[in-house]
């Protein structure tokens, strides 16, 4: 789903926006029964077969039935509840060593052979503004395969109503504790993918994300002020089970935090309470502070300055007009020197983790999943890349890392989960703020930017707490701390161990023209980052 | 075939409403045909055709609404997508704010925004026109990365209180990254109009080129506090991110930049220099828009800030309902009035200023003030005595739209651009402005 659908899903009053760009009615039922797959082999050979009879030197074909539900209620009330289904078929081609590429949702035989014509078509019709032909890495078939989504609880299984009643309760929680707003949403997301190429592999996969989430508003109305307090939440790659609380899945922080279980009506009612100690919170005094970030707010620093930068399409450039480039460029990746960060800089790319987004049994070009290092003992070691990439780094084969987030969009490099390690020596979020002298604890995502080539960057947190002397002495206001990549991973002062170590996630990253969305998680534990410029955001208009 | 007529949109409706066993039923019903050509390195990356056309159905007892989509259209599948609407809203607990469907409204055709030529652009002009691109870029010794795509679509809407409506759009978009072979200058050019007639890839990737090459060599300056020249392309992307705030309800509650302190808005209030003049038409025959809104309220001419007051917030019909006010629909789009100072004219008229070609990355920070950051790229250049010195690096900028429209200085002329993180077009001047902070250095080209 594009994230702007998803944003007309949540913020709508029921028939006062304009429709989501794809659909098909979802009963509960329905939506468990994935499609024959004898019935999918038949479609995606009537594709392979089509495309190649029309010249075609490869082709892949993905049958597509992406389901989304979104239940979202503001205060007391229920704004809004919709299933919706899009299915349908991608068809990619090689054509005289370029790329094409067609989609349709109309799949009958007829149809499916027009649209891989359509996609040959394409293909050649560019072929003649192309400079050098497609080169594919070896990639051998599977046969016929399945994988799916370890959840334990099929979140679309679980009643309306039972997520109603949970969502009302949040809110419930929130106004009786003296919030003046509450908007509250849930995210489910099933992907049922199938994927068949002209390597012989035909890949049957099942994946489910979900993102709990809320936004507490407290008001001053003497003063005019305001201030929000998100959730803490993680979106996942789970079912229901993330919404059970688990005291064992409990971080014991300044307050608590949560690792694979989340605490929803715990964390409303913390949310609330600290959204009016915002309120009253002091402006930060700009300077040099030495940060203790917690993984709610640093897995979107990870996100932004070590996910990206690493992205193989857009070091070549194919990202220049859209999402940027990056300073972490071939020439400094081939002198196996350059210090992307300090020794306690480790980062690890996966396909794989249990309960993240990215975590898939085989991407979107039918190549098995896996994780390989990408900064090792601070150095820049590997990017991330796809079977048309996977030459350029001389790599034997790809790294996993196609998706599309459609039937109908092209698949192409996404960000896999990129992770920071844990530090070997025992070490709670506590025990590091008790060696800091003056410094902040910031938690929770909130403002972000960063430039086109990965440099220069600016983030702000939910929650912002003065350290003085190993104490936490009261909450800040204001506080953004604005950094250049590599200076901010070379003052990385200590990584808690891995007892701290949690995901957050970003349930839709944007990158691509068309625009297409992907779930990509970032694990890593609270951390400390030596001597970071803080700047004071606040203004009067 | 994704664009249905007005009259075939109706008749698939009105079958739509004729399942219906709900109190009340809106269905909307829209297709698109969207095809685009991607470039990198001076060769195609990637290009695709996609055409789609889905429904969507509300069904509502009293105050218990919920919705489904579809994109089948046999009668099977249209009973069968109200039928699901309707189970769920059964489910639904009641929404007091849920506001009873409208009648028939007074609604215009708007066929300007419909051209034909963009409907028909076939892959082969679509590789033609990134292909002068492309040239244009080699003959400036310069690797170009870009973008074409071409939508036609449409949009009908039908409830069982009788009301229709219906319109279609095509709209063509361009953008195009030059940059030279050794990453010291990047240059950016976007364009978007309904007419691919006045897409000129060409002209706009030359634009680009000369960006490209003028910013080779920038000079770094201390961040602080400078006048600066907002190209249009720049105005847009950080005036854009302030129109949300035009919402009544969020300003009436205490939470946006329009609230007062003690409750109330700033309806009526100076908020900017008296140089603003803002307001939507989607009869404005360069920037044609739809003429109803999601809910089926017509779209006319409406005004938000004149000589720099704000005349008007949008009102949703239930907070309208609540404050005894007539409902107004939020922006449709944005057009803010210039002057006929040309660029060059604004650029002679300052004494010590930067030239901002374009912005990126623009993010809220405080949502009380409206402060945004984000950085400047794609040619940022020091002005001295009414001359372009030298291009400088680029640099973050922590700057509220509402302080910068207080700090005008001076406008330029008024022309069609994009929002580059939006894809929407806007008709907005050059602008110079007094006092705009930067707050840091960036490496970025």
């Amino acid at each position: 789903m594009k994230r702007r659908d998803f944003i007309h899903l949540t913020g709508m009053g029921l028939g006062a926006a304009a429709m989501p760009a794809f659909g098909r009615s979802v009963s509960i039922e329905e939506a468990l029964i994935p499609v024959d797959t004898v019935l999918k082999k038949r479609m995606a050979d009537t594709a392979l077969n089509s495309a190649k009879s029309k010249g075609a030197t490869y082709v892949d074909v993905r049958i597509g039935r992406y389901l989304n539900q979104v239940v979202a209620a503001r205060e007391k009330q229920v704004q809004n509840i919709s299933n919706t289904e899009s299915y349908g078929m991608g068809v990619r081609v090689i054509v005289n060593g370029c790329w094409g590429f067609a989609a349709t949702n109309n799949l009958t035989t007829d149809s499916i052979a027009k649209t891989a014509e359509l996609a040959v078509r394409v293909a050649r019709a560019n072929a003649k503004l192309m400079s050098e032909p497609v080169q594919l890495a070896p990639q051998k078939g599977y046969g016929e395969v399945n994988w799916k989504t370890p959840i334990i609880k099929n979140a679309f299984e679980v009643s309306i109503q039972e997520k109603i009643d949970l969502l009302l309760g949040v809110n419930n929680l929130a106004l009786t504790n003296g919030a003046n707003f509450i908007n509250s949403q849930l995210f489910l997301v099933n992907e049922q993918k199938y994927f068949a190429s002209t390597e012989g592999s035909y890949i049957d996969q099942d994946i489910h994300r979900l993102w709990p989430t809320f936004t507490v508003t407290k008001i001053d109305r003497t003063t005019g002020r305001f201030e929000t307090r998100n959730a803490l939440s993680a979106p996942r790659g789970m079912g229901y089970e993330y919404l059970l609380p688990d005291k064992s899945e409990e971080v014991q922080a300044h307050f608590p935090l949560y690792r694979n279980r989340y605490h929803i009506l715990e964390d409303v009612r913390l949310a609330t309470e600290q959204a009016a100690e915002k309120l009253k919170a002091r402006p930060v005094e700009p300077g040099k502070y030495d940060l203790v970030i917690d993984p709610s707010q640093l897995f979107l620093t990870i996100h932004e300055s070590v996910g990206h930068p690493t992205e193989l399409d857009r070091v070549l450039g194919y990202e220049a007009n859209y999402a940027g480039t990056s300073f972490a460029t071939l020439d400094k990746w081939k002198t196996g020197q350059f210090n992307f960060g300090n020794k306690l800089v480790n980062f690890v790319a996966d396909k794989t983790e249990p309960g993240s987004l990215g975590a898939t049994g085989y991407d979107d070009e039918g190549v098995k999943t896996g994780e390989w290092d990408i900064i090792r003992n601070g150095v820049l070691v590997n990017y991330q890349a796809t079977r048309d990439q996977a030459h350029i780094l001389a790599l034997k084969q790809s790294q996993g890392c196609s998706y599309a987030d459609n039937w109908d969009s092209i698949q192409f490099q996404r960000m896999p989960n990129v992770s920071l390690q844990a530090g070997r020596e025992k070490m709670s979020a506590m025990d590091m703020i008790k060696g800091v002298e003056k410094g902040i604890y910031m938690l929770g995502r909130s403002s972000y930017s960063i430039d086109q080539q990965r440099y220069n960057f600016q983030f702000g947190a939910q929650l912002c707490y003065e350290i003085k002397n190993g104490q936490i002495t009261g909450m800040l206001k204001d506080v953004a701390y604005q950094s250049n990549t590599q200076e901010f991973w070379n003052s990385v002062g200590a990584i808690c161990d891995k007892s701290d170590y949690r995901l957050g996630g970003s349930f839709s990253d944007g990158k691509g023209q068309p625009s297409q969305v992907s779930a990509v998680s970032h694990g890593c534990p609270t951390t400390r980052f030596n001597g970071v410029n803080v700047i004071n955001t606040g203004r009067k208009i | 075939m994704a664009i249905l007529t007005k009259e075939e949109a109706k008749a698939l409706l009105a079958k739509v409403m004729a399942f219906s066993k709900a109190e009340e039923c809106e269905a909307r019903l829209s297709g698109s045909e969207q095809g685009n050509i991607r470039y990198a390195l001076n060769a195609v990356s990637t290009a695709g055709d996609v055409s789609t056309l889905s429904l969507f159905v509300s069904s509502t007892y009293g105050k218990k609404t919920a919705s489904a989509s579809i994109n089948e259209f046999d009668d099977a599948s249209l009973e069968k997508v109200v039928r699901r609407a309707e189970e769920l809203a059964r489910l639904a607990p009641d929404n007091p704010e849920r506001m009873p469907a409208l009648g028939p409204q007074d609604i215009k055709d708007n066929p300007a925004q419909f051209i034909n030529s963009t409907a028909a652009l076939t892959p082969e002009k679509r590789a033609e026109m990134v292909g002068q691109s492309i040239k244009a870029a080699k003959e400036a010794k310069l690797e170009a990365a870009g973008f074409l795509v071409n939508t036609s679509g449409f949009s009908a809407m039908m409830n069982s209180k009788g009301l229709y409506a219906y319109d279609k759009s095509t709209n063509v978009n361009f953008s195009v990254t030059t940059r030279n072979a050794d990453g010291t200058g990047s240059g950016y050019a976007a364009k978007g109009f309904n007419d691919v007639n006045k897409m000129d890839t060409l002209a706009a990737t030359k634009v680009a080129a000369s960006k490209a090459n003028g910013s080779v060599g920038a000079k770094a300056i201390e961040p602080g506090k400078y006048t600066v020249i907002l190209e249009p392309l720049a105005a847009a992307y950080i005036m854009e991110n302030m129109f949300g705030g035009f919402d009544a309800r969020s300003a009436d509650e205490g939470r946006n930049y329009m609230s007062k302190p003690g409750g109330a808005n700033r309806l009526g209030e100076q908020l900017f220099d008296e140089k603003v003049n803002i307001y939507s038409d989607p009869f404005h025959p360069d920037l044609p828009g739809s003429t109803w809104t999601g809910e089926g309220q017509p779209v006319n001419k409406m005004h938000w800030v004149e000589k720099g007051v704000v005349k008007n917030l949008g009102y949703s019909r239930y907070w309208a309902q609540r404050k005894n006010v007539a409902a107004v629909p939020g922006p449709s789009n944005i057009i803010m009035d210039g002057t006929n100072a040309s660029l060059e004219d604004l650029i002679k008229g300052t004494e010590k200023g930067i030239l901002v070609s374009r912005f990126w990355y623009i993010r809220l920070v405080d949502a009380q003030s409206m402060l945004l950051t984000g950085l400047t790229r794609d040619g940022t250049y020091y002005i001295e005595n009414g001359q372009i010195k030298y291009p400088i690096k680029n640099m973050r900028f922590n700057e509220s739209p509402v302080i910068m429209l207080n700090n005008v200085d001076a406008l330029g002329r008024q022309e069609r651009t994009i929002g580059t993180e939006s894809g929407r077009s806007l008709l907005i001047p050059a602008m110079r402005i007094r006092d705009f902070t930067f707050t840091s250095l960036s490496d970025a080209v």
